[in-house]
């Protein structure tokens, strides 16, 4: 076990190590430089800067300077907002967004079981289509659709939620429908071929013919083993809901880092892309090292190799 | 002695040779094949054909196809405008006769910018499918067909790469590069291959021991014979059905990256463009989201629909998972 989980860490580490490889070199590679402005700036002052900055070091010292500001959390000063520092920003608007995401793969998590709990065990009636429906469809439509139509129908038309902002606790009704939208549909797929499968086991038959009441078997039985291919969704769920997220918090106007990962890009503000690229790209590694983790815990049976099929 | 039982009891009539007719069996007769042998392409077809959910989805996505191929020449016949041409005496129009998807901010039309829209985001999607595919299979024909040492030094590769979030390294790209079709669909083929070739991988493994494999090695096949001739073929299945699904993959990112205005720019339109600008006023103009929202929606909607029924089509065994 140890020794997984030390081979995955590497793996992780050396794939972080070429996504801050690839920020540093793409950002060289942006013509221009953070000085340059309508005024122009006379040429002492311009050389001070870059000293300041470092910026009149070769390539390589800039490259390794970079690297040990990153590993002590220090990502910069954002371009565009004066004085401020990307990680203070990144401190500063998380927190939001962590709230929202949190609260949508809660959400997410337990309407997504139940829905694929239900489609399972009326397998082939009627909720099991509309379940199945309901899932396609949550699969099909991007995020952003999703969080207009919603705002455009539950918050305009009918007036039922707020239209931006999570001041009120109904502020956040919408946003997290539209952020757990996919999730759902996932999950629900995921646990209703996973319990079907279990259903038809035979150690259900066993429990049902020594006379275990349904909903005991339902909870020892069905659900325990039914779960575990939820798990493996962590990763792919955190992604979602970081890329839903930035959508989201744009329409429904949510100042979390989203929002201003958005407002970055429209502004070029190319210290604060890449640190918040390289904060996203830690959370969602960060997340499939836990799946990889848990789900070994989860089932003894997977095989301590590789494992990328785990 | 039970024999007699039952003959004393129901005292049945005797039965002698004479009641007994010969059949007729003609060796050669009972070994044709009554039914029409179908290649396993026909039976694919036939299996897909009666997925009626499948088939929805594939005749959506042929008509979205023709209307995003035939709509905006359509319109200029009929109206004389193409995508850019405004008319600033008729901005933020409800649909019309004239504007039959009502006009955006600009007065140009929408019925024109939507399907236009979909064609970039259709292009943008099957190109990268298909980049994909090409890169997929070479890539992982190399580690399934040669295995050992070179297998796992490339896998632990891709598994490097696969593990940096594909949408970043995308946004990344495209905010250094300027965003054009081109760049969208390198950007997005960075790192999308490596699914594929990791399909292509495991089936190429599972196969290349099989007899048949081996019959045609000891006839003297080269592994170019082999590969194209027995290993592809056969993990074409697997391969079509990856294909598909990373089509609505590919048209996802493009809207999401549009919608962030890193697609293709103005005056070119994109559905996720689209849906962006009209959130500015979509509390008087709702027709300006509603047109492309949809329509992207039911582009991913079919091909999904038709992912899933061609992987039960192929691969009958997976049915319901």
């Amino acid at each position: 076990m140890a020794r997984y989980v030390t081979s995955k860490l590497l793996y992780t580490l050396l794939s972080l190590f070429i996504l801050i490889t690839a920020t540093f070199f793409l950002m060289k590679a942006i013509p221009g430089d953070p000085f340059m402005s309508e005024k122009e700036v006379p040429a002492p002052i311009r050389a001070r800067l870059e000293a300041q900055y470092g910026l009149d070091k070769p390539l390589m010292t800039q490259y390794v300077n970079y690297l040990g500001n990153i590993v002590q959390g220090d990502l910069g000063i954002s371009m565009k907002k004066l004085n401020q520092e990307v990680g203070n920003i990144i401190g500063q608007t998380f927190g939001v967004s962590l709230r929202l995401g949190l609260i949508a793969v809660v959400v997410s998590t337990i309407v997504g079981v139940a829905l694929g709990l239900l489609a399972a065990l009326y397998h082939r009636k009627f909720i099991d289509s509309l379940v199945m429906v309901v899932a396609v469809i949550g699969i099909a439509v991007p995020s952003f659709v999703l969080a207009s139509l919603l705002q455009y129908t539950f918050g305009l038309k009918l007036g039922l939620f707020p239209i931006t902002g999570t001041k009120s606790l109904l502020g956040y009704v919408l946003p997290v429908m539209a952020l757990s939208a996919g999730p759902i549909a996932y999950i629900a797929r995921l646990t209703r071929s996973s319990m079907l499968e279990v259903l038809n086991a035979d150690y259900i038959k066993t429990a049902k013919a020594k006379g275990l009441k349904w909903p005991a078997i339902l909870w020892k039985h069905v659900i325990r083993n039914g779960i575990l291919p939820v798990v493996t969704y962590v990763g792919p769920m955190t992604a979602n809901v970081v890329t839903g997220s930035v959508v989201v918090e744009r329409i429904f106007g949510i100042g979390g880092i989203g929002k201003v990962f958005v407002d970055s890009i429209t502004n070029r503000d190319y210290t604060l892309i890449m640190g918040i690229t390289l904060f996203y790209g830690i959370i969602l590694m960060a997340a499939r090292f836990i799946t990889d983790i848990v789900y070994v815990l989860v089932d003894p049976r997977i095989k301590l190799t590789s494992g990328k099929e785990g | 002695m039970a024999n007699d039982n039952i003959t004393n009891k129901q005292s049945l009539p005797a039965v002698t040779a004479a009641d007994f007719e010969p059949v007729n069996i003609n060796e050669r007769e009972s070994e044709v094949i009554k039914r029409e042998s179908l290649t396993a392409w026909r039976d694919t077809w036939e299996r897909l054909r009666r997925n009626k959910v499948a088939m929805t989805g594939l005749v959506a996505l042929v008509v979205i196809i023709i209307a995003s191929i035939l709509g905006p020449y359509v319109a200029y016949w009929v109206h004389g405008y193409d995508y850019q041409t405004n008319d600033l005496m008729a901005t933020n129009q409800k649909p019309s006769a004239l504007h039959w998807f009502g006009t955006d901010d600009l007065g140009r039309d929408m019925f024109v910018r939507t399907w236009s829209g979909a064609r970039i985001s259709l292009i943008v999607g099957v190109a990268a499918a298909l980049i994909d595919l090409l890169i997929g299979v070479i890539y992982g024909g190399i580690m399934g067909y040669f295995g050992g040492r070179v297998d796992t030094i490339m896998n632990k590769f891709s598994e490097v790469l696969y593990a940096i979030p594909y949408l970043l390294v995308t946004i990344l790209l495209l905010v250094v590069f300027e965003p054009s079709l081109g760049t969208i669909i390198l950007a997005l083929t960075i790192t999308g291959w490596i699914n594929m070739s990791w399909i292509v991988r495991g089936e190429i493994m599972k196969l290349k021991s099989r007899e048949y494999v081996l019959a045609s090695r000891s006839m003297g096949a080269g592994t170019g014979r082999l590969l194209f001739r027995h290993l592809l073929p056969n993990a074409s299945g697997p391969i079509i059905v990856t294909l598909t699904l990373s089509v609505p993959n590919a048209i996802f990112a493009e809207s999401f990256l549009s919608f962030l205005g890193l697609g293709v720019q103005a005056p070119i339109s994109s559905l996720g463009s689209m849906v962006e600008n009209a959130l500015t006023g979509w509390m008087y103009y709702p027709w300006r989201m509603l047109f492309p929202a949809v329509l992207i929606s039911v582009i991913m909607l079919a091909f999904n629909l038709l992912g899933d029924g061609l992987r039960d089509a192929l691969d009958p065994s997976l049915k319901n998972k």
